[in-house]
């Protein structure tokens, strides 16, 4: 069975790639993951916000001091790993111990920070930058014109200063969803991955404090982004990636089906383990042997707005359908 | 040859040579040499190597008498050792000093000398400790500045492999050890030259080895002991010809001629002044300017001290001297001089009956400079004066005004005589704003960037939180020989505006200097805002004012409350020793070589600090006449009681240096509870308490670390003349139904920490974020709560007893209880002084402390102010401080002492029944004075007793007059921190608690030596970074819990506030209340711990559920029950270690540093955790 797929320019094995997240924190799961036959890997993302956040820190303890008997309260080290260097190194270290490709994973705050970590994610040895923007748009003075062309800014900027395909984590949080992504293709973007997960922070009653909770996704979280990647594919030409409620081999197919290159998965493998990939990748080649498809890229977007019978079926009548099925 | 040059102090010269020359090093941390043995630890740390390609081994001991030990096992087996110390540090390695000298064995202690405890601790510098240590037979070798220190480190490592006598390379504390400089680094080539390998491979080959066995150490008797100490006389007697040789051979090689007794001055010199360390650079200068003048005079500066060559010094001396002032840094009370004198005089004296000096000099001798006491031009002057007066006194002072046993000479406070090309900038900034720092790269930047010689120092004051910095630089062309204060500097910068108020901040301003002033005001208000009194010194001075807002500047680079660099480019502009855009190159270079580790981002906040602060700098043209309306208010309170206005308040105000001999006590004795009285007002935001949310849990109250919220329950009819914003409310206690309840803040008193509001469990339920007690800005509200404060303190106190059914044994209760314990130095936050202020209100109208040397000594007993107090009836505890290593036993002899005089009390009582009366006699023996309402009825039967026995004369009476009091139970705490009662006590702790006495023993752990800047101890955990573990902790915790458990009859607690404040004051109710030892150790968050002090108890918490620290009593009282006496008080771990150790920096940073040694040690520590919890439960579960 010939399942494989390319994306951005990259000629993968299968369509499964594991999506950003900490598994891909220790080298010895990222072997794992290509051992099961992941096609790929995303690393865990960069966050420039931590490594200011971190120096700032180290910087106010090593300051304090300053009296007569404790001029300084910690050892000056030799040096202290802050900054970006332990993540580029397991991106360079990644890509020596596998031979899939290896994803680099951003998430910036200044123009500076984010096009100067994709250089330097690119020098690290990634097959591919994905580039995690997520930016809450609070103040009620700021118009979704100018939250825009914040993303379609650093797009642009990182493209021009790095050579190797560029992927946009997008929210769906955009009044004209495929207006931007037409405008993030445009902008330079070779792969959309559709949607970017957020967590949400729950309340906490005893305490009445706002709390971080980490939820864990399921396969009907897949809905949204299998509706877009269908309405999308064909529209915007750029690679779609699926990464939301993927757990099955039927999230997968459904996913290509809809148009994506690839889809991509976490939650399945942080409850389930990193072996999943090949159950699933098993599963799947039954269930296209058993159906007589030849090929993943047969059915890649064979169920895309443009392809199906019923391309309202993805508009509202869709909403108005569910409704109904309900009485 | 062109060497390096360096701007560094003289603690980090002297170990640059030891680190070069040594394979082992053993070292303890005291201020202030701990840095030697800082850098040591960091160098070996970093794989730096000696000459000879190695890493020098660096260990930390638990004491200095535990590194003298290790220091002499080491040199014993053959190998190159050193140790640094200083003060009591060195009179605990004297034992082993004698030892180390009488077998001839080669090896340098590095000393940054500072004075001795007596009336009173001081960290500071003088002669006092290495003159207690010249008995024990060791060469010494004195540095007077920052070049001599590392120059005659090496002198003395050549030396004294050569003699095989050790030396001690002694320069002075702070003035020495803490100055910067630019010096001329010696190369690793110049010191090989200097060490001969022939003499190393000796002293190897004396060393112990059982391949070549002997003995060394034997017991001598009558017979042959004498005879053999008189073996090593040649040996002495060689040390100076090879320490000469050794100054000759460094000249040869280096260029910097010294000799045993360095003369400067006129040939013909009429007049000389002997001393040595740095005051030789000061009297230097003055001689050269006096020279200059056609004075007659000259100075000997002393090098090496021990051993004493008088032969070397009538040399030196000039034929022509007929007057020889001899100035000691020591006091030798009851001597017939001090050390250097008595020298002197025997060796003018052995040269007169030698033949060898025609004439006999006068010889006076002087005393100068004690604890880093300012020795000036002026005062030099004043000796020479003095030695010009037909009779000149001897046995002088001079720096001090004495008016008791008129020691003092006077001298002209106003002679100056710094050199004109010196530029001379004063620096008054605040502990947390990095000013220090910055000054010190500024010194570098200069001393290294350009052709100037450049100095800086340094001057702390005693508190810890909102502590002031002065920094004093000076840079100019030639040399630097001005080792003192600036007295007229031309660039004042005052980093805080309040400062001008509280200091004197111009009064070193020369005529023409240059105000740099960090204002919050407009440029057109800044003027207004300034105090008439500053306003007319800057007019008076004609002074130039530039001021800038560099808080504004700070906070839009992201920098906070840290305008170190921004000040300091405005320095760099104004004072243009470099052309603008050099000086910001400059900057920018060093704050990357400074802070490029610590990331990135760093380095361009600084860099965009650096760039805005030009800009934002303006000068204020200076107006003719002075227009401020606002006065300097009085330091303290005209309310304030009389000692308070005339020496607490001088020394408050920066004037302690006036004050006579008259005005000291004369013992030590300061009166108790003088915080109250300095008003420091450093907190920009307060807590302000909203009645209506409040209910009334007392954690606000517990959890303050400076006892500045406090709560009080009263009767309504108190409130009638409250102040009309004061705030009360209905009692929350079902026992005081009826009357009202209050809270009120000292606002002028507050640190600002935030805990009490991080604490606070109620919430606003319509808008969460809204407490009972929320942060506000305390300048609006500063007048109308100085006055609630005032009305507040006149509230009657909730009785302790007399049945208004309060327990007093729950956060609730307690809040309501007193604290004699209030606004002490400690840090913003501290997480020792809550439990020290529980206890304080728990008992502390009977207590008696004894404190180790620590924070927990600093903030309770450094000068001006101290923070334990008394109650309206007078009474509070008692406290003192003997050292840091006996605080066990010095608790133990209070006990000794009142339980003899209560026995013997007791005794007289019995004696006397037939005056006392049967029923008051029986009454005051059987008191059972187990809780607060009988400890009352046991004082009032002895004020009866004291009416009874008032006026009778004989002696059995009158005894027991003067101990009636001991008849009240007295409740002995002894208080310290980790470094004391895991290291450096531990063998006195263990002792005093074996003894089933009734001592209660707080250990405020910190896991670290907080005090002396967080050198690791025992009780430090496994895997934290600390001082002197700069590659993490490579062993776990001591348990001293478990271990004090293991005798079955001591009481044991271990406690977090932070986790159960509950447990917490059972635990202390309990350990009093058991007639035996008991011990209490407290985990106490840290500033060291390199967490955000406001998130000191979630810390605790985290400390507590992650299974780290956990919570237990082990009450031996429960044994006589039946009971086990192990009480479990908190559950297992239920939080990841990671979570609570990466929350803390210590922990943090090993992971970047070295992240597999950090897997490694939280692995380790988790697997110790759950160990010891298995252990613990196992032990909690047992039949009784």
């Amino acid at each position: 069975m010939n399942l494989t797929t390319t994306y951005m320019g990259m000629t993968l094995k299968n369509p499964i790639v594991s999506s950003a997240s900490p598994l891909s924190k220790k080298l010895d799961n990222i072997r794992k993951l290509e051992d099961t036959g992941a096609a790929a890997v995303v690393m865990e993302s960069l966050f420039e916000e931590e490594i200011n956040r971190e120096s700032r820190q180290l910087d106010s303890f090593l300051s304090l001091g300053e009296g007569a008997e404790a001029l300084s309260y910690f050892p000056d080290l030799e040096t202290f790993n802050v900054g970006p260097d332990e993540y580029l190194k397991s991106i360079s270290v990644a890509k020596k111990a596998v031979n899939i490709p290896i994803i680099g994973s951003l998430n910036g705050v200044s123009t500076g920070g984010w096009t100067d970590y994709a250089q330097k994610i690119q020098q690290a040895g990634a097959d591919a930058l994905e580039l995690n923007i997520y930016y809450l748009p609070t103040d009620p003075n700021m118009t979704s014109t100018i939250v825009e062309q914040m993303y379609l800014d650093v797009v642009r900027d990182v493209k021009k200063s790095i050579t190797i395909p560029v992927a946009v984590k997008v929210s769906p949080f955009f009044s004209a969803l495929a207006n931007m992504a037409h405008r993030l293709t445009a902008a330079g973007a070779n792969g959309l991955v559709i949607f970017n997960r957020f967590y949400q922070p729950d309340f906490d009653l005893e305490k009445l404090e706002v709390v971080p909770n980490l939820m864990l996704s399921t396969s009907f979280e897949m809905r949204l982004p299998l509706r877009w990647v269908a309405i999308l594919y064909g529209r915007v030409p750029v690679d779609f990636a699926i990464t939301r409620g993927v757990h099955t081999y039927e999230d997968v197919l459904k996913g290509v089906m809809a148009g994506a290159k690839v889809t991509m998965m976490t939650s399945e493998l942080l409850q389930n383990g990193i072996g999943r990939v090949g159950e699933i990748l098993a599963d799947l080649t039954k269930w296209m042997e058993q159906h007589e498809y030849d090929s993943i890229e047969q059915m890649q977007g064979s169920m895309s707005q443009k392809n199906v019978a019923e391309p309202a079926a993805f508009e509202r009548a869709n909403y108005m359908k569910v409704l109904k099925s309900w009485g | 040859m062109t060497r390096n040059k360096v701007t560094i102090d003289g603690n980090e010269a002297a170990a640059y040579v030891a680190h070069k020359t040594n394979e082992v090093i053993a070292i303890y941390p005291i201020t202030p040499s701990s840095p030697m043995g800082e850098f040591s630890d960091e160098w070996t740390a970093k794989g730096k190597k000696n000459i000879w390609g190695t890493v020098p081994n660096v260990v930390e001991m638990q004491s200095e008498g535990g590194a003298a030990g290790a220091v002499h096992g080491s040199l014993q087996s053959g190998s190159l050792t050193t140790t640094f110390t200083a003060s009591q540090g060195l009179l605990l390695m004297i034992p082993n000093m004698y030892k180390i000298a009488g077998e001839l064995t080669s090896t340098v202690f590095h000393i940054a000398a500072r004075s001795l405890a007596a009336q009173g601790l001081s960290i500071f510098g003088d002669h006092s400790d290495v003159m207690a240590a010249r008995s024990a037979g060791w060469a010494m070798l004195f540095g007077n500045s920052v070049q001599e220190i590392m120059d005659m480190a090496l002198i003395a490592q050549t030396s004294t492999l050569e003699s095989r006598l050790p030396f001690l390379n002694v320069f002075d504390g702070f003035r020495s050890s803490h100055e910067v400089q630019k010096i001329e680094e010696l190369s690793d080539d110049d010191i090989r030259a200097m060490i001969d390998d022939d003499l190393v491979h000796a002293h190897r080959l004396r060393g112990l080895t059982p391949d070549r066995p002997f003995i060394r150490g034997t017991a001598q008797n009558p017979d042959v002991y004498f005879q053999a100490r008189e073996t090593v006389n040649q040996f002495y007697d060689a040390v100076p010809g090879i320490v000469q040789g050794a100054m000759d051979k460094f000249a040869g090689l280096v260029g910097r001629q010294y000799h045993l007794f360095d003369y400067v001055g006129a040939p013909d010199a009429e007049r000389v002044i002997v001393l040595m360390g740095s005051s030789a650079e000061t009297t230097e200068e003055t001689v050269n300017y006096l020279l200059a003048q056609g004075e007659k005079i000259g100075l000997v500066k002393v090098r090496l001290y021990r051993p004493f060559s008088g032969e070397h010094f009538v040399a030196a001396l000039p034929k022509t001297a007929k007057t020889i002032a001899v100035l000691d840094r020591t006091k030798e009370p009851g001597a017939t001089g001090e050390p250097l004198y008595q020298d002197v005089i025997t060796a003018v004296a052995e040269a007169m009956s030698g033949g060898k000096m025609a004439a006999f000099p006068r010889i006076i001798g002087g005393r100068y400079g004690l604890s880093s006491k300012e020795f000036t031009p002026a005062m030099v002057k004043g000796v020479f004066d003095e030695m010009s007066k037909s009779e000149p006194k001897n046995h002088f002072t001079v720096g001090i005004n004495d008016d008791v046993t008129h020691t003092s000479i006077e001298y002209d406070a106003t002679f100056n005589i710094e050199p004109k090309e010196v530029t001379r900038a004063v620096f008054w900034g605040l502990g947390a704003d990095g000013t220090v720092g910055a000054n010190k790269n500024s010194i570098k930047i200069i001393g290294e960037e350009t052709d100037f010689y450049a100095q800086g120092y340094f001057v702390y004051d005693s508190k810890k939180s909102g502590a002031r910095t002065v920094s004093h630089l000076r840079f100019g062309p030639k040399p630097i020989q001005s080792i003192y204060l600036i007295e007229k500097a031309n660039f004042v910068a005052v980093h805080h505006f309040n400062f001008l108020e509280k200091y004197d901040t111009l009064g070193l301003a020369d005529v023409g200097a240059t105000l740099l002033l960090n204002s919050p005001f407009s440029t057109e208000e800044v003027w207004d805002n300034i105090p008439r009194a500053v306003q007319e010194q800057i007019i008076t001075k004609k002074m130039k004012l530039y001021v800038i807002d560099a808080y504004t500047v700070a906070k839009e680079a992201n920098m906070g409350v840290r305008i170190n660099t921004i000040m300091q480019t405005c320095f760099f502009y104004l004072s243009g020793v470099l052309p603008p855009d050099e000086a910001i190159a400059k900057i920018k270079y060093t704050i990357n070589k400074t802070y490029g580790k610590r990331g990135e981002s760093i380095v361009k906040m600084n860099y965009a600090a650096v760039d805005a602060a030009i800009e934002h700098m303006h000068e204020i043209k200076v107006p003719a006449k002075a227009t401020s309306t606002i006065e300097l208010p009085p330091v303290v309170s005209p309310e304030a009681p009389d000692f308070i206005q005339k020496v607490t308040a001088k020394i408050m105000a920066g004037g302690g240096d006036l004050l006579p001999v008259s005005a000291m006590p004369i013992d030590g004795t300061y009166p108790s509870g003088t915080t109250k009285w300095e008003k420091r007002n450093i907190s920009l935001d307060v807590p302000v308490w909203e009645q209506d949310l409040c209910i009334q849990c007392g954690k606000c109250m517990l959890v303050c670390p400076h006892a500045v919220i406090r709560a009080k329950v009263c009767n309504e009819s108190e409130f009638a003349n409250a102040p009309a914003t004061f705030k009360f409310v209905d009692a929350r206690w079902k026992e005081l139904k009826g009357q009202k309840y209050t809270i009120q803040v000292a606002v002028e008193d507050c640190t600002g920490c935030t805990l009490c509001v991080e604490v606070c469990p109620a919430k606003d339920k319509s808008q969460v974020g809204r407490k009972a007690l929320n942060m506000a800005p305390q300048l609006p509200i500063l007048e109308q709560e100085r006055i609630n404060w005032e009305f507040f303190l006149k509230l009657p106190e909730v009785p302790r007893y007399d049945g208004a059914g309060l327990k007093f044994n729950n956060v609730k209760d307690v809040q309501l209880l007193e604290p004699l314990f209030e606004f002490s130095g400690a840090c913003s936050g501290c997480g020792e002084t809550p439990y020290v202020k529980l206890m304080s209100q728990l008992f502390g109208d009977r207590m008696m402390i004894a404190n180790a040397t620590g924070c927990s000594s600093i903030y309770s007993g450094n000068l001006p102010t101290t923070p334990w107090t008394f109650n309206a009836q007078g009474r509070g505890p008692s406290w003192s401080n003997s050292l840091f290593e006996d605080n066990a036993e010095f608790g133990m002899g209070m006990r000794m002492a009142v339980d003899k005089q209560a026995e013997y009390a007791r005794e007289l009582v019995e004696r006397l029944r037939g005056v006392i009366g049967d029923e008051l006699a029986n009454g005051l023996l059987k008191a059972d004075q187990s809780n607060e309402s009988n400890i009352a009825q046991q004082r009032q039967r002895v004020v009866e007793l004291k009416a009874k026995l008032a006026g009778l004369t004989d002696l059995p009476s009158r005894d027991l007059l003067n101990l009636a009091d001991a008849l009240v139970k007295k409740s002995v705490w002894i208080l310290g921190g980790d470094g004391w009662a895991y290291d450096i006590g531990y063998g006195g702790l263990d002792h005093v608690l074996a003894s089933g006495r009734n001592v209660n023993v707080l250990v405020l752990d910190t896991e670290v030596y907080s005090n002396t800047g967080g050198q690791a101890s025992k009780a430090t955990g496994l895997g934290a970074i600390a001082k002197f573990a700069a590659g993490g902790k490579p062993t776990p915790k001591k348990d001293l819990g478990m271990l004090m458990m293991s005798y079955g009859y001591i009481y044991v607690a271990q406690i977090a506030m932070g986790a159960n404040d509950g447990q917490t004051i059972k635990a202390f109710i309990e350990a009093e209340a058991y007639n035996g030892p008991s011990i209490i150790i407290a985990y106490s968050h840290c500033i060291a711990h390199g967490i955000e002090m406001e998130r000191g108890l979630d810390q605790q918490e985290l400390a507590v559920t992650s299974g780290y620290w956990p919570l237990y009593r082990y009450n031996p009282m429960l044994k006589a029950e039946g009971k086990n006496p192990l009480q479990l008080d908190s559950k297992e771990a239920k939080t990841p270690l990671k979570d609570y150790f990466y929350s803390e920096n210590r922990y943090k940073m090993l992971t970047r540093s070295n992240p597999e040694a950090a897997a490694k040690f939280l692995k380790q520590s988790e697997e110790i955790i759950q160990e010891r919890w298995k252990m613990y439960q196992l032990l909690a579960k047992r039949e009784a």
